[in-house]
């Protein structure tokens, strides 16, 4: 399987990210196809396709925009989520700061499918040049009169508006960047109804990942066909995996679904030299942890499920030997307790208690004879959150740990034996000696 | 303080939604960048303008870590601390920057007569640029692939006003102008930087190599 460049094919391109760039090779020609096609042709386009959710869940796009009933007199709504903030994710990020008019075009092609007015970028406020970048965009799209009245003389109307959010891993979940983005604190919602139905200001309303939007340019430019080549049996398409850690060549690949993390790895140019895979995450911190026995499983929607995981957004953190598990996987259940909304009992005060537990666990201050009972304390605790919360953050928050104990319940308990870390992370740093030199030293 | 112009330009981000509220964050952006942190005048306009009560808008400003209610320096200095920049060294950059500033968590250095700006240094979540790692944000512009000493020099060049250019865009403003940006105002700064930089290539430049191109 080879990589198959198509949203990141122009990111070398002198100036990309200006509207020159992105038309002189062939950008908004998949616009001016689109206006020329009826709305229900388009969905029926992105249906056929195959393209399903990029921002996680994986749910098929087109069928989230069908489920928006044309029929209700309020205003429809297109919202993006450019919230990226899940741990190890990535690839919105550099896409938007490279091509956003890919991200632009997109959007208008699936307002004026669903027959929204009205379109907003939400973005995480912690990537400034990236909101310059899109405001430029929107700048020269307004300008170029593809956005605006009566876009191209098509008699359709569109409006779109960069929102920068104000630093909330929540918003991500699509209801609670609902409510912030209509100037509240950022807490999900009860479903349903679902945002097709009520969404933004009570009114139907599409919310999708920035690579879902930004894969609708080229399915409707080069046909679903095309698109559905690529990929697996139920996994359509490409789709960019971010490889970070400790690896040789860390970055963004893009290829068909389905390509395995081994044949990534190598085409990087293998670990960094002289170490080993010890653990890594196919979709983020929220994904359950595989290890170096899953190294060819497909990375598509259905195989790393069957794996025990989840492809998630194909956040592929790589962690050599020299990496604690127990220290990666205390980090990520700080980050969930900080961000964790407060709404509901079993994560607001669930993932204060795995804290708590872990971080003892990661000192050595229990008896090694009572380590056991530590960890079954600890899945005791995971129990009372995974499926009781109000939404996937407290599910996610239970992954690492529950996964981590599957695959190394000794080096838990090793923690114990050791009282305390019997890691030095200075090995794990990137800017840790060489390991010819570390063994000179030693 | 909170001028006629700042009210001005607070109701036209009320007047970008089909609904003002929607326009709070962006509202609160704009308060930063003229008070340095989200003020109690701050917030009575907000509420003022929104015709919404100062509880509701200090319920939403309290959420969200952006926003400041102590004064935030020339430069804010994130340092991801999450586990993959952590395990990346992150953790040990933190550590040598509270040593080399003074400074704990979220607190700011003093400005020393030889100083031209102040340093705020915080740790933050990860910040969507782990290819990167370890990464540090500068009023949230990336630095990337940092070590505990171009991170030490980072700071000394803030406080010493020297020019420092983000990794991937453009001269360093200040944090209250970041915040101008964040509240929609754009500082025409676009053009700079690279479209990207050498990580997010990684896949393209193999593909290029190969000849591998999309069917």
């Amino acid at each position: 399987m080879t990589l198959t460049p198509v949203l990141t094919d122009n990111w070398d391109a002198p100036r990309s990210w200006t509207l020159a760039s992105y038309e002189g090779r062939g950008g908004y020609d998949a616009l001016k196809k689109a206006l020329t096609m009826a709305p229900d042709d388009l969905i029926t386009a992105v249906k056929d396709s195959g393209l399903r959710g990029r921002g996680g869940a994986g749910f098929p796009t087109g069928m989230k925009w069908s489920f928006i009933p044309q029929d209700n007199p309020n205003p429809k709504y297109l919202v993006v989520n450019a919230d990226e903030s899940e741990p190890g994710t990535c690839k919105d990020i550099p896409l938007m700061m490279a091509s956003p008019h890919t991200l632009i075009e997109g959007v208008i092609i699936s307002s004026f499918a669903i027959r929204a007015n009205t379109a907003f970028i939400y973005v995480r406020g912690e990537v400034l040049h990236v909101v310059r970048r899109l405001q430029r965009a929107v700048q020269e799209a307004y300008l170029a009169g593809h956005l605006g009245k009566d876009i191209h003389g098509s008699g359709y109307d569109l409006d779109l508006v960069i929102h920068a959010g104000a630093g909330a891993y929540i918003c991500g979940e699509e209801t609670a960047l609902l409510d912030s983005l209509e100037g509240r604190r950022g807490q999900p919602r009860l479903r349903p109804p679902f945002p097709a139905v009520a969404g933004l200001y009570a009114s139907p309303t599409v919310i999708n990942n920035v690579e879902s939007i930004a894969s609708v340019p080229s399915i409707i430019k080069n046909g679903a066909d095309w698109f559905s080549s690529m990929g697996t049996e139920k996994s359509k398409g490409y789709v960019i995996y971010s490889l970070s850690g400790h690896v040789a060549k860390p970055g963004q690949y893009e290829a068909p679904l389905g390509i395995t993390l081994r044949k990534l790895i190598d085409l990087g140019g293998g670990m960094r030299e002289g170490h080993e895979l010890k653990f890594w995450t196919p979709g983020g911190s929220s994904t359950p942890l595989l290890t170096a026995a899953h190294l060819d499983v497909p990375l598509d929607y259905e195989a790393v499920g069957a794996a025990g995981s989840m492809l998630g957004t194909r956040a592929l953190q790589i962690f050599d030997e020299t990496t604690c598990v127990v220290r990666a996987v205390l980090r990520w259940t700080e980050f969930y307790k900080h961000e964790s909304c407060g709404k509901c009992t079993p994560c607001r005060e669930g993932t204060w208690w795995l804290v708590q537990t872990l971080a003892k666990l990661e000192k050595g201050l229990y008896d090694e004879a009572d380590g056991e009972a530590a960890l079954d304390l600890l899945l005791d605790q995971c129990d009372n959150i995974l499926g009781r919360s109000f939404c996937a953050l407290g599910d996610g928050a239970t992954s690492p740990i529950s996964s981590s104990i599957e695959h190394f319940r000794a080096e838990y308990i090793a923690h114990l034996t050791h009282g305390g870390c019997p890691f030095d992370p200075a090995l794990s740093a990137a800017f840790a000696a060489p390991l010819v030199t570390q063994g000179a030293r030693a | 303080m909170i001028n006629q112009t700042t009210y001005d330009e607070l109701r036209q981000i009320a007047g970008r939604y089909p609904q003002a509220r929607s326009g709070l964050l962006p509202m609160l952006h704009l308060v930063q960048s003229v008070e340095g942190r989200v003020t109690p005048e701050g917030i009575e306009a907000c509420a003022e303008i929104l015709d919404i009560s100062a509880a509701e808008v200090s319920g939403v400003a309290t959420f969200y870590t952006m926003y400041k209610r102590k004064p935030v320096g020339d430069f804010h200095v994130g340092v991801c601390t999450n586990t993959l920049c952590a395990v990346m060294g992150g953790d040990a950059i933190f550590e040598r920057l509270k040593d080399h500033l003074d400074v704990g968590n979220d607190e700011t250095t003093d400005v020393r007569p030889q100083d031209k700006a102040s340093v705020t240094l915080e740790h933050i979540e990860c910040n969507a640029a782990c290819d990167y790692a370890p990464v540090v944000m500068v009023n949230w512009e990336f630095m990337d692939n940092q070590t505990p000493e171009s991170a030490t020099q980072l700071v000394d060049d803030l406080r010493a006003g020297r020019e420092v250019h983000s990794t991937r865009g453009p001269r360093l403003c200040t944090w209250r102008e970041a915040e101008r940006v964040l509240a929609g105002f754009p500082d025409d700064l676009a053009d700079e930087g690279p479209s990207a930089g050498k990580a997010s290539l990684a896949g393209l430049e193999i593909a290029r190599q190969k000849g591998w191109t999309a069917p």
